[in-house]
């Protein structure tokens, strides 16, 4: 410790360069902090705990379709209070840079199982009574201008109808959200006027979402669910919302090996940065580690002087790092659904400074070895 | 000024500090031994201020690192206070050094991130002093060369001089019986030479220090009381001043 005042003052020997190599060290351990959160969030088995509402998908691939006599069977499971089902309409409004997800539901269930969905009784009534009708999330509404009883055309992509012309939905209400984790810009429309007026896939459905009476149970129900049609042409994976919208962003890419990959590029580069930083500093210092070993340090308080150093640095600029990716996670999880349950847990911060420390070792080795080992008597005379 | 007295003067011992017989030094390129020093045999008492000069290259550095226990001699005896120091492994050398040796080179080699007071302290984080201590310690031994309003300034706010008289504060603070000085004046001008080697003397005189001084100028080995010459590794000549 009585070094300490010694060791740091080496991070002002040369501020700028001290400068740079913290900020490459704070950015490589802010990834490493947000991308394996991330990556753990994502490769953790379903958590069921605590649920009540469960999500019934096709078991191999999110785009094939459930035969809607799966929702009747789902029902009669023990447990099950009550069922709906979403499909993916796709469509095109305006053009096709004017994204937002519509969802063809029977309504009066949906609604009931989601009731974070908040609609006047009217406007509910309406939506239930009206065949071609559908609600917007009020920001949508607002975004491009859309009041009660106007029409919503949509060029149709996946769904063509029996007509071959666009789609027209009447908007028959606009719905506000419970809180912000509620995704606020769908768009809903009715499940039975799309089921009847496509051209194909009548009597199918996207998935199916089952509500259950108590979430202890959730588990179990999951179970029986994908065992009542085990060896169906139509095989199921029961699962969380959580875990399913991961399992949906999953499929655009193995994200843990895409982050590994990052994060091992990223690592690599810091390495060799703070390595070459820390072996020019020491070539730079020949003289004073000669004096202090002139004055009586010995080798081995050398060697601890330069790896501390490297510690020192590596710890200054990974913590903060660290500590940034847990505040960032924090926010995003309060504002963008996906990050849900996505944590820089104490687990990820300990490997993380693990792998700090590990890093100050692999760099201040070799310049400490150096230093351990520099002869006094070539280091002061020109004899190097 | 009672600290300045108090902490580093001592009674004035007598009798031979350095005790050197038949010593001889080799270094190697390679395999290839180059001859430095040879047959060289010499005390030095306790108390004495001695300046060692010569041609360059004649082997006055090595001699005087050899004398500060950088350095182990090839052939002969070393022995510093009764100590028999070539016959101490690095480790030992090390701590021999840290109790017993103040050293103070013609560069100074000042810690360019530490401010002066911090410098000169460096030695004492080798003992078991308390923070206060050193602290108390080290600005003493600033007081003693003059320069105790300045001990929170970096080397690089320093003239040259003032940077020697913080080198020779960190050489003295840990209160060695023994300085070893490599031309201290060597990158100085006249007047502030003379500064330095009138305190080096008074170092010598009032706190008891045996000085052992390498120096190509006659004027400096003047402010000394013996004088050693030294021409291609041998003794040649000595005189008393
Ligand atoms: N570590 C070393 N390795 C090889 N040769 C050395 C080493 N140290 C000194 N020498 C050689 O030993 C000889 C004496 O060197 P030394 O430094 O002792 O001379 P010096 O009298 O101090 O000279 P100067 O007045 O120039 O400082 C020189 O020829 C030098 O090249
Ligand atoms: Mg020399």
């Amino acid at each position: 410790m009585k070094y300490l005042g010694l060791i740091w003052a080496a991070l002002y020997r040369k501020p700028l360069r001290s400068l740079l190599t913290l900020a490459s060290i704070f950015v490589a351990f802010l990834l490493f902090g947000m991308l394996q959160s991330v990556s753990v969030a994502f490769s953790q088995g379903i958590d069921f705990s605590g649920v009540d509402r469960l999500i019934v998908a096709p078991k191999y691939s999110i785009i094939d379709p459930l035969p809607e006599k799966h929702v009747f069977a789902v029902q009669a499971v023990s447990g099950v209070e009550r069922v709906a089902h979403r499909s993916w309409f796709g469509g095109v409004y305006q053009d096709s840079s004017q994204f937002f997800p519509r969802w063809p539901v029977p309504v009066e269930s949906f609604l009931a199982i989601y009731p974070e969905y908040l609609l006047s009784d009217t406007e509910k009534q309406a939506f239930i009574n009206t065949r071609t009708g559908a609600v917007l999330g009020r920001p949508l509404a607002e975004a491009y201008n859309l009041k009660l009883g106007d029409k919503i055309p949509l060029i149709a992509d996946i769904w063509p109808n029996k007509d071959n012309v666009g789609w027209e939905f009447d908007l028959v209400g606009i719905y506000d959200v419970a809180d912000s984790s509620v995704d606020s810009e769908q768009m809903f429309i009715n499940f039975e006027f799309f089921d009847e007026y496509r051209q194909w896939g009548q009597g199918t459905v996207g998935t199916i979402v089952v509500k259950i009476n108590d979430p202890d149970q959730s588990a179990a129900i999951a179970a029986e669910i994908d065992r009542l049609f085990a060896n169906s042409p139509a095989e199921t994976k029961t699962t969380t919302e959580k875990a399913y919208n991961q399992m949906f962003a999953k499929q655009v890419g193995d994200i843990g090996l895409i982050m590994t990959g990052i994060l091992s590029a990223v690592f690599f580069t810091i390495l060799l940065l703070t390595g070459n930083t820390m072996a020019q500093a020491i070539r730079e210092r020949i003289p004073e580690l000669a004096i202090l070993k002139t004055i009586g340090f010995s080798n081995m308080s050398v060697l601890m002087i330069v790896l501390s150093e490297s510690l020192l640095i590596v710890l200054v600029g990974s913590l903060p790092g660290l500590l940034l990716a847990g505040f960032l996670l924090e926010g995003l999880r309060e504002s963008v659904s996906l990050f849900n349950g996505v944590e820089l847990s104490g687990l990820i911060l300990a490997q993380g400074l693990g792998l700090a420390c590990l890093m100050a070792f692999v760099v201040g080795l070799p310049p400490a070895l150096r230093a351990m080992r520099l002869n006094i008597v070539d280091a002061l005379g020109d004899h190097l | 000024m009672a600290d300045r007295w108090s902490l580093f003067r001592r009674s004035i011992v007598t009798g031979t500090l350095i005790e050197i017989e038949t010593l001889a030094k080799d270094y190697y390129r390679g395999k290839v031994v180059i001859p430095v020093l040879s047959d060289i045999s010499l005390q030095i008492e306790q108390g004495d201020f001695l300046a060692l000069m010569g041609p360059s290259g004649s082997g006055k550095t090595t001699l005087l690192n050899l004398i500060g226990g950088l350095d182990t001699p090839t052939l002969g005896s070393i022995s510093v206070g009764g100590e028999r120091i070539d016959k101490l492994g690095q480790g030992q050398l090390a701590t021999w050094r840290s109790r017993n040796v103040g050293f103070v080179f013609q560069f100074y080699n000042l810690l360019p991130v530490l401010s002066a007071e911090k410098n000169v302290e460096l030695p004492l984080l080798l003992t078991n002093l308390s923070r206060r201590e050193r602290k108390k310690r080290a600005l003493a031994a600033l007081a003693v060369v003059g320069l105790q309003d300045r001990a929170s300034h970096r080397p690089t706010e320093l003239s040259g001089g003032q940077e020697q008289r913080v080198a020779i504060a960190r050489a003295i603070v840990s209160d060695p019986g023994l300085l070893v000085c490599d031309e201290p004046t060597g990158d100085l001008d006249r007047t502030t030479a003379d500064e330095i080697l009138e305190l080096l003397q008074l170092l010598n005189r009032d706190y008891g220090k045996t000085i052992v001084m390498v120096t190509h100028d006659p004027k400096a080995a003047d402010h000394a009381n013996h004088c050693l010459y030294l021409d291609k590794g041998s003794l040649t000549g000595s005189q008393a001043l």
